[in-house]
């Protein structure tokens, strides 16, 4: 019988990478995140791993490029504004192939914003927000378990198709304490990794590199990485549903703020009304199809986001004319949470309409 | 007949795209003579930056991997925290190093990482054509200082060699030139004992490299070469600066 634990979010995320077999750890603090710089500093040396705090979130994510160039499991972590600063190394990463996890615990912004619970860092984080026009697979785990289960999901998917990978929480997910059970991680057939330097040991020489400057090399590349991203999106979307089945209101959004609209929608069936909750667990690829076929069949999707709208565009893209497309936002600030309450109250307003 | 003078083992036999009297292919060599002394091709991992020496692994039969703009040290870090038993060098311009990457060769350094730094000085950036770098000296022209450096505006000329000895991390670091035979043999020297720093685990070591820049400082190669030992090594003297027994 595996045991249970109480823990933080950031600390199940931590703890995770360690089962995973994440051994070396580059990162700098930033709240709402140190947990896990903390955790890792204290564990991976135990565990003939590295630890290093970084002069910057530039020099972590570099880091994390040349280790993982060498075929280990290796990890970053940040929050924000420090996530802004690692766009470059997540962008050098991205053309060159490198597995690699970085786990965003989110704060409010555009700037120094502030630090609580926000989900602003949607496009940065799924529309590949450094330069160069590129994906990586985005988790946004919305509980301390999934915390750990989807940190070493992430390993898994960053050697399955040799790209970084980002877990998206925010304050919420990585600073509350609930129970949490360390299963063992998942076996994946995974390939070998021949492309890692090494040192050339007679053998052929090996480069990691993003640069391709031959003839049509470069378009080539870039179809190529294309073709991976439309095989993650046909293999690795996940999603969780409630209540679907018969909804004609599905309400949708990721996160700390799905498990709110969760609450929420319990309280709606409670009412009799017909009301279920989509959450996408990959944003990046985000689950168009299932998602489609649930608001299809309901006609109407109330999108919540800690934010003015960002997740709703994909939202409004998967489901095109099957369904009709409403947000409700709360963009951060201090105690800017809705409570289910809140969101009951926008759900009865949108169910309503539907029944008009 | 007795063979006095050959190519490397560690570099490839291929045309070079310097430009003609481009000293980075004289560094090549030097690179490579030290890793051929100590027998580390095999196990060395290149780490290349951006700028005209990125084209690193189409010179060196090495393992190769590439950093972005100034980041070479950081990415070094990783490289060789996850592989200790190899031999980690990066190579960087001085726009590369001096400029961008300030934060990471700083630090790479004071952590003493058990790498070698190449550090080629040329006085601009080379790969973009011509611009100011942290190193141009004081009233050198160039593509953006076009009146000169001015002291007061643009700041001095950067002597890292020297910064890098201050450093508690730092073992060994020198400045060499490639403008002369008599200087060849030298930073030959120097680059051996610099490899040799990491070959025998006594930590960071940082050679700087005067080089010429014939096509940006607008010069043909020889009056390039006469200006690395009329302008340039007056400000940035020839030396050892640190070298710690370990
Ligand atoms: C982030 C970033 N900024 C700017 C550049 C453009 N860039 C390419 S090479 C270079 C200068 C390189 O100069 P230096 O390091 O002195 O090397 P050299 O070419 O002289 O050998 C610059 C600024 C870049 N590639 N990336
Ligand atoms: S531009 Fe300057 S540094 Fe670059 S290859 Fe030509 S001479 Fe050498």
């Amino acid at each position: 019988m595996s045991k249970r634990l109480f823990v933080k979010g950031n600390e199940a995320a931590a703890m995770g990478a360690v089962e995973a077999g994440c051994r070396y750890y580059f990162g700098y603090p930033i709240t709402p995140q140190s947990d896990i710089p903390e955790y890792l500093s204290r564990e991976l040396p135990k565990l003939n791993g590295e630890f290093i705090q970084a002069e910057s979130e530039i020099g972590a994510i570099n880091m994390l490029l040349g280790a993982s160039a060498c075929g280990v499991r290796a990890m970053t972590s940040s929050s924000s504004p420090g996530i802004s600063l690692k766009q470059e190394g997540i962008s050098y990463m991205a053309g060159a192939e490198l597995p690699g996890v970085i786990i965003n615990i989110s704060r409010s912004g555009p700037g120094l914003g502030g630090i609580d619970a926000s989900q602003s860092d949607y496009f940065q984080s799924v529309k590949g927000g450094g330069h160069g026009g590129y994906h990586i697979p985005v988790l946004a785990p919305n509980s301390v378990q999934e915390m750990y289960d989807l940190t070493m999901h992430a390993f898994d998917l960053a050697d399955l198709y040799r790209t970084p990978v980002m877990l998206l929480g925010d304050s919420v997910i990585g600073q509350m304490k609930e129970a949490l059970v360390p299963n063992a991680r998942p076996v994946r057939e995974l390939p070998e990794k021949g492309w890692a330097v090494r040192g050339k040991s007679g053998a052929e020489q090996r480069v990691v590199k993003s640069l391709f400057l031959g003839d049509g090399e470069l378009e080539a590349h870039n179809w190529r990485l294309h073709a991976k991203y439309q095989v993650m999106k046909e293999k690795e979307c996940i999603s969780e549903e409630y209540e679907t089945a018969d909804a004609r209101l599905i309400v949708t959004g990721f996160g700390s703020v799905a498990r709110i609209a969760h609450t929420a929608v319990a309280m709606a069936r409670e009412e009799g009304m017909k009301v279920g909750l989509f959450r996408p667990v990959t944003l990046f690829p985000f689950p168009e199809k299932a998602l489609a076929e649930a608001a299809g069949r309901a006609g109407k999707v109330l999108v919540v986001e800690l934010n003015t709208g960002q997740m709703v565009e994909d939202v409004r893209l998967s489901v095109g004319a099957a369904a009709q497309v409403s947000f409700y936002g709360r963009p951060p600030g201090a105690g800017s949470l809705p409570s289910p309450e809140e969101l009951l109250e926008v759900i009865r307003k949108q169910y309503d309409d539907t029944a008009r | 007949m007795q063979q006095v003078f050959k190519r490397p083992q560690s570099l490839k036999d291929v045309q070079t795209h310097f430009c003609p009297g481009c000293h980075h292919g004289t560094i090549h060599r030097l690179v490579a003579d030290a890793m051929d002394l100590y027998g580390v091709q095999d196990k060395t991992i290149g780490v290349a930056s951006v700028g005209c020496s990125v084209f690193l692994y189409g010179y060196f039969d090495i393992d190769v991997v590439e950093a972005p703009h100034g980041r070479a040290p950081a990415v070094a870090t990783g490289v060789k925290r996850a592989k200790p038993d190899n031999f980690v060098f990066t190579y960087q311009g001085d726009g590369d190093l001096a400029a961008i990457g300030t934060a990471e060769i700083i630090h790479a350094a004071n952590r003493g990482e058990d790498i070698t730094v190449v550090f080629v000085n040329n006085t601009t950036y080379g790969m973009t054509g011509g611009q100011m770098a942290p190193t141009t000296l004081v009233g050198q022209k160039t593509s953006t200082s076009p009146y000169g450096r001015d002291k007061s505006k643009d700041g001095s000329p950067i002597r890292m060699a020297e910064l890098m000895a201050q450093l508690g991390g730092v073992a060994y670091s020198a400045r060499v030139a490639v403008d002369s035979p008599k200087h060849v043999l030298e930073a030959k020297k120097v680059m051996r004992e610099a490899f040799g720093y990491q070959a025998e685990g006594k930590g960071f070591s940082f050679v700087e490299v005067l080089s010429s820049c014939p096509t940006n400082w607008g010069m043909n190669p020889l009056k390039a070469n006469a200006r690395v030992g009329e302008e340039m090594i007056p400000y940035f003297p020839l030396g050892i600066f640190k070298k710690e027994e370990a």
